[in-house]
């Protein structure tokens, strides 16, 4: 039996709603339909009345899980494209982001938002919004790169007291496959050293792990061993495993899909600069996506992203410095 | 719970029972004299805060509902003990009828520690979500969508009998947000009342640059909702009209849109001399004080004399000089003190502070 990383989103909200009551989906198309990725396939029969399609009305949508989430609910948005999340996001981060902190009554939404690019999506359904979120106050901001951490992940999400962006890799729906799903796992707010090395050290998050892996994977061949580490969650960030990394490597490379002014990678980078100055053999170095949107034609897609190759190059030149 | 929130919790239980709207109203003469009480008291409350806005003594803003008590405070009183109600930034004499302490709405424009929201917000931006009053965050709209939700989630949980309201102006029903509320509380069949304060202006700007339809009940039928128009600065008009809106909510005949006509007595904050009113609509019947024309009522009905309705204004006079002199004496927040966590689960906090 194998599991993908999308079944492992289904599985994971199958049993939210079958452990916890307080738990309901709200989203377009979400209902008897399953779902536009299919991540609540059959959950609407299975579990009558709380699987709920919503108008087509991202402010509402949001405006509305808040609401219930005052009541005691633990709501589960489905974004049908991270990218639609900016109709919410006022919602989002002014409303409960602020709920908390304002009246003490605390907001456990989990909005997911299916991110990233794909061959041929285009400018309005690749974006990779974790960013913006974690600057926000008052946000958990989670990044699952591996079916383990899709599954257990969202589940603690859902039982998170606050509101919790998780960032859903659609690449890794049906690349990404594990034999069964996990029965432990690592708490939300951990980083994990997704491979050991001692030259340097590549911190990366969601799909760009596994890119991050084949160079590792690439330059182990040429007797350079990479240390590869999952951020896991961007807000918190897991600074101490960074360091730690950074203080075996002295090298850091920070890899991140998104557009490249500010960001999880600047904010990896700023923190090990002026925390852990005196660790670097060499500068700090990032990668990012280019500051253009994001193009349609997969040669240019592939272009515009980090992929393997080009973070190999990244690699090599800061292996020189 | 610490003591102090104790303290307050049943400040705030204690209000509900001897004023609240848990009390029958049994006659419409005292349900009239009950809500000219509450606008009285919304009134000298705001003349109050503004004045102290002039003294230098509030941070920040101040916004006031002259003007709009007669609808606000219609809403406010017909809703019930358990209903949810979000109030927008004219609606003091809403709150307090609907059971809002003197003491909270003072508390959070002198920025008071003690205040509902500890002094981290001001001015309008106050409630206790817990108790089924919202505080409003600043985008109009926003907050209709909040109490949907809420609606869903009590019935999740299977309490059904509870009515939502919420309020907006002629320019709040321009947003994005509004729209997408709206329809949704109609695919939901919510029990939702939502108060429209047509008040000819949004901020600086007429409606005739806000909107082109004929009246703001044509939105309504849009949405498949039911509308009720009303002229807001005739209490006993607002009190009928209300009345019937929220039974119809709560019978299960889906959102209800109630619009009222009146005219903004004031600046849209303290800040704002109101000078591009046209002086015209002032003359007009909309610019007419609801205080006055609920009072006349109270006359010419003979539910109260003039001896009656000076006692009211000495007593909610009282009120507020004693409501403000306490907070006076109270603390403000202090920064070293503060909990500089944003969220609930502390241990989920980002190290970077």
């Amino acid at each position: 039996m194998s599991i993908t990383y999308l079944e492992a989103i289904r599985e994971a909200q199958a049993r939210a709603l079958a452990e916890d009551p307080r738990v309901f989906i709200y989203g377009q198309d979400v209902g008897a339909f399953g779902g536009a990725f299919k991540a609540t396939k059959k959950l609407a029969q299975e579990f009558p009345g709380r699987v709920v399609d919503a108008p087509i009305s991202e402010d509402a949508i949001l405006g509305a899980a808040i609401g219930a989430a005052i009541e005691g609910m633990r709501p589960i948005v489905e974004m049908q494209f991270a990218d639609f999340s900016t109709v919410a996001f006022n919602q989002i981060v002014n409303q409960a982001a602020t709920l908390h902190w304002r009246t003490q009554v605390p907001c456990p939404i989990t909005v997911r938002l299916p991110s990233g690019g794909t061959s041929g999506s285009g400018p309005f359904h690749s974006q990779s919004m974790e960013a913006i979120y974690a600057h926000y106050p008052g946000l958990i901001v989670l990044t699952p790169a591996t079916v383990d951490d899709a599954y257990s992940m969202l589940l603690e999400a859902v039982a998170i007291d606050d509101p919790v962006i998780f960032c859903e890799h659609k690449y890794l729906y049906y690349h990404l496959k594990a034999e069964r799903l996990p029965t432990e796992a690592m708490p939300v707010g951990k980083a994990r050293i997704a491979r050991e090395g001692r030259d340097l050290t590549i911190v990366a998050y969601s799909a760009m792990v596994h890119e991050a892996l084949e160079v590792a994977e690439e330059l182990n061949g040429e007797g350079t061993q990479v240390e590869v580490v999952d951020l896991r969650s961007v807000k918190p960030l897991d600074t101490d495993t960074v360091m730690a990394s950074v203080a075996r490597t002295g090298r850091l490379l920070c890899v991140g899909e998104a557009f490249p002014w500010g960001g999880v990678t600047a904010e990896v980078v700023a923190r090990v600069a002026s925390e852990g100055f005196d660790l670097l053999d060499a500068p700090p170095q990032r990668l990012n996506a280019k500051d253009t949107p994001i193009p349609y034609h997969p040669t240019l897609w592939a272009a515009h992203r980090p992929t393997a190759r080009s973070i190999a190059v990244a690699a090599r030149n800061l292996l020189r410095r | 719970m610490n003591a102090m929130a104790q303290t307050i919790e049943s400040t705030w239980q204690g209000v509900i029972l001897q004023d609240g709207p848990a009390e029958e109203v049994s006659s419409t003469r005292e349900q009239h004299l009950k809500a000219f009480r509450w606008m009285l008291l919304g009134r000298i409350l705001d003349e109050k805060f503004a004045s102290l806005y002039r003294g230098g003594k509030i941070h920040g803003g101040v916004f006031i509902g002259r003007g709009q008590e007669a609808l606000s405070v219609s809403i406010g009183q017909l809703l019930r003990k358990g209903d949810i109600f979000a109030p927008l930034i004219r609606d003091l004499a809403g709150r307090l009828a609907f059971g809002e302490p003197i003491l909270e709405a003072v508390r959070n424009y002198l920025g008071s520690a003690l205040g509902p929201m500890r002094a981290r917000d001001g001015n309008v931006h106050r409630g206790r979500p817990k108790q089924g009053l919202l505080p409003m965050i600043s985008h109009l709209g926003a907050m209709i969508s909040v109490v949907n939700g809420m609606l869903i989630g009590r019935r999740f949980k299977g309490q059904l009998g509870a009515v939502g309201a919420t309020c907006i102006g002629d320019g709040g029903t321009s947003t994005g947000a509004f729209h997408e509320a709206l329809n949704q509380a109609a695919v939901e069949k919510l029990p939702l009342v939502l108060v429209v304060a047509n008040n000819e202006y949004a901020y600086s700007t007429p409606t005739s640059r806000q909107f082109a339809c004929r009246s703001l009940l044509d939105k309504a039928v849009g949405y498949g909702v039911e509308s009720h128009g009303v002229d807001g600065t005739d209490l006993a008009a607002c009190l009928k009209v209300m009345a019937k809106a929220v039974q119809r909510a709560r019978q299960g005949f889906g959102p209800q849109m109630v619009v009222a006509r009146l005219l903004r007595l004031c600046g849209h904050g303290e800040h704002d001399d109101a000078s591009y009113i046209d002086p015209k609509l002032k003359q007009s019947p909309l610019g007419r004080d609801c205080i006055k024309v609920a009072e006349d009522y109270l006359l010419r009905q003979n539910w109260a004399d003039s001896a009656v309705i000076n006692g009211l204004r000495a007593e909610a006079v009282q009120k507020v000089e004693d409501a403000v002199a306490t907070v006076q004496r109270e603390p403000g927040p202090d920064p070293y003190k503060e909990d500089w966590c944003a969220l609930a689960s502390r241990h989920l906090s980002d190290g970077t502070v």
